[in-house]
């Protein structure tokens, strides 16, 4: 029974920032440093955060781009079912295939499919959902839904080294570092 | 770090020298054009009107769909538009001499629109739209449109000519409340314009939504010229260092989001049309996808619509200042398209007949209209130095 401080296995080491200008500075230097498995949380949508962690392009676009054209195919292809072949009708005249009308519902069903993928598509490549996760452990973390910025360096990173992670880290001025129990 | 920062208070951005060149190339490509294009009127003036009107209209959708972006852009503010201010603000600065080149149209207005004809005294249904569609009232009211947005572009000139000079903090202020009640008048104004321009070709034709179509178009012209610009001027000094990919970004969605909203209104007046099938709206559809006329439509829902929107989605291509401003000359090229197919199958010729007056009105036009832009921009520093949002969009963070 070893205390959150002192795991043997821990998760990350992980500061604490005032500011996202701070965090965005941390984050440069421990790229600099040559740190690749980072991990930043912030109260509000950082764009910058994004391109300076360097993470690996989201498989996120293509999902829902399939999900859209998987979406137009079949509001489109419905509708000439059911309008050709399933039950033809002829109404005031108009070709059967009459693609003009189908549109809108083509229309629908592919803003419905690819909302849909980019839902569920967020959803699995973000392993939700994730009932525990290791830096909720940290009691300060809580701040990171109000105005704290936190930075954490996984214990995975190849450069990662409990004492000398925590003096890096250390040196960057942040409000706080501690240890991240997994 | 810090020390660019001093740099660029300090700088006073002047226009590139390379500008001078545009310029007289311009006046070299308006010169040879207008040569081409008096000569076209001498051998077949009926032919030079309709090309003529297709082409002014062409280039005034650049120039007024710049005062519609460069009035959304003091209304909502955003560094993207901070950077292209002046550009913006020198294509605005043409509409009188766009007022002057409506000239013409005034003269050929019998060979251009059928309302306008003796003839049409005799028709029951243009008689009783005679109170609107009369030569007089045309007239006047085509100057008072293009008096009125250049009263609004002089007023945003001077406004911001002003701030340059005076670095007054409430000037920032006072261009938004100008463009406030500017972009209402402006959306007014078009709409009745299209109706004036382009939906009295065929007098018997009307569709409520076709204002919105045109005033769509026209943003769009402006924004592709605008980016086209902006590649430009990020190749050369004194802008190389200002223009940012997140710029590009900017641009780019802006572009997408038009051409969605250009193929959404397109639509939604096909749709309406097609549904209701009456006969005195249909003809207008069926005129335009009669014999050749139908590639032209195909082309246009393929290559205004379809590829730029698929070009546009891809994240990387947007912050390609390159790729970027290749999509931005399709679309251009296209929007000449769009107006050519609006206009030319009201001219009554049998089936597509692309005149070389068609091409040569264009270039007359645009070498003009090119070279007085060029004039314009070259007049004042390319960024509006004192803005007091300047210093932290220049800011490299």
């Amino acid at each position: 029974m070893s205390t959150p401080a002192t795991s043997k296995r821990p998760f990350a080491l992980m500061a604490e920032f005032r500011s996202s200008k701070e965090l965005l500075h941390a984050i440069r230097e421990a790229r600099g440093a040559g740190y690749t498995q980072l991990e930043a949380y912030t109260p509000y949508p950082i764009e910058e955060i994004w391109e300076e962690l360097g993470h690996h392009r989201s498989w996120l676009p293509l999902v829902v781009l399939i999900g859209g054209i998987f979406g137009a195919c079949f509001g489109f292809f419905m509708q000439y079912w059911v309008s050709v072949i399933n039950y033809p009708m002829n109404v005031g005249g108009r070709p059967l295939n009459s693609w003009v009308a189908f549109i809108p519902v083509t229309f629908e069903t592919t803003i419905l499919f690819a909302a849909g993928a980019a839902v569920l598509g967020m959803f699995a490549l973000n392993k939700l959902p994730m009932p525990y996760h290791p830096v909720f452990n940290v009691e300060r973390f809580a701040l990171a839904s109000r105005d704290r910025y936190f930075l954490a360096i996984a214990r995975w990173d190849p450069k990662y080294d409990r004492q000398a992670t925590e003096e890096f880290l250390h040196r960057l001025a942040p409000q706080e570092v501690s240890e991240v129990a997994s | 770090m810090s020390s660019s920062h001093s740099n660029s208070t300090v700088a006073s951005y002047e226009p590139p020298a390379d500008l001078e060149r545009l310029q007289r190339r311009g006046w070299i490509v308006g010169a040879v054009g207008v040569a081409a294009c008096l000569a076209g009127w001498a051998l077949n003036p009926i032919q030079f009107f309709q090309s003529y009107l297709v082409a002014w209209l062409f280039w005034l959708g650049i120039a007024v769909g710049s005062l519609a972006i460069l009035m959304l852009h003091h209304l909502t503010g955003g560094r993207w538009g901070l950077v292209v201010r002046r550009t913006l603000e020198a294509a605005t600065r043409t509409l009188p001499a766009l007022g002057v080149l409506f000239l013409p149209i005034v003269f050929g207005m019998q060979t251009i629109f059928p309302w306008a004809r003796p003839e049409a005294a005799t028709d029951e249904l243009i008689r009783q739209k005679a109170a609107y569609l009369n030569p007089t009232s045309f007239t006047l009211r085509g100057f008072l449109y293009l008096a009125i947005w250049a009263l609004f572009a002089f007023i945003l000139s001077w406004l911001s000519l002003k701030q340059d000079r005076t670095a007054e903090p409430g000037l920032s202020r006072r261009m938004r409340m100008v463009a406030a009640p500017g972009l209402a008048i402006y959306c007014l104004l078009a709409t009745f314009a299209s109706v004036d321009w382009l939906m009295s070709l065929d007098p018997y034709w009307y569709s409520s939504v076709f204002g919105v179509y045109f005033l769509v178009g026209q943003g769009l012209s402006a924004l592709a010229f605008l980016i086209v610009m902006a590649v430009y001027l990020s190749k050369r000094e004194p802008l190389e260092a200002v223009f940012k990919p997140l710029y590009f970004h900017d641009y780019g969605k802006l572009m997408l989001a038009f051409v969605m909203i250009w193929a959404y209104i397109a639509f939604s007046q096909l749709l309406i049309i097609w549904s209701a099938n009456l006969p005195e709206e249909v003809g207008w559809y069926l005129e335009r996808s009669y014999g050749a006329w139908k590639y032209v439509a195909i082309l246009l829902a393929l290559f205004h619509f379809l590829l730029p929107f698929v070009l546009l989605l891809s994240r990387d291509l947007k912050r390609d200042a390159k790729r970027l401003s290749r999509v931005a000359i399709l679309v251009l090229c296209m929007r000449f398209v769009d107006l050519y197919w609006l206009a030319a199958p009201s001219f009554g010729h049998e089936g597509l007949s692309f005149h070389w007056l068609d091409l040569a009105t264009v270039l007359a036009v645009g070498g003009v209209w090119l070279a007085l832009f060029t004039g314009q921009l070259r007049r004042r520093p390319l960024l509006p130095i004192n803005d007091p949002l300047l210093e932290e969009a220049l800011a490299d963070d």
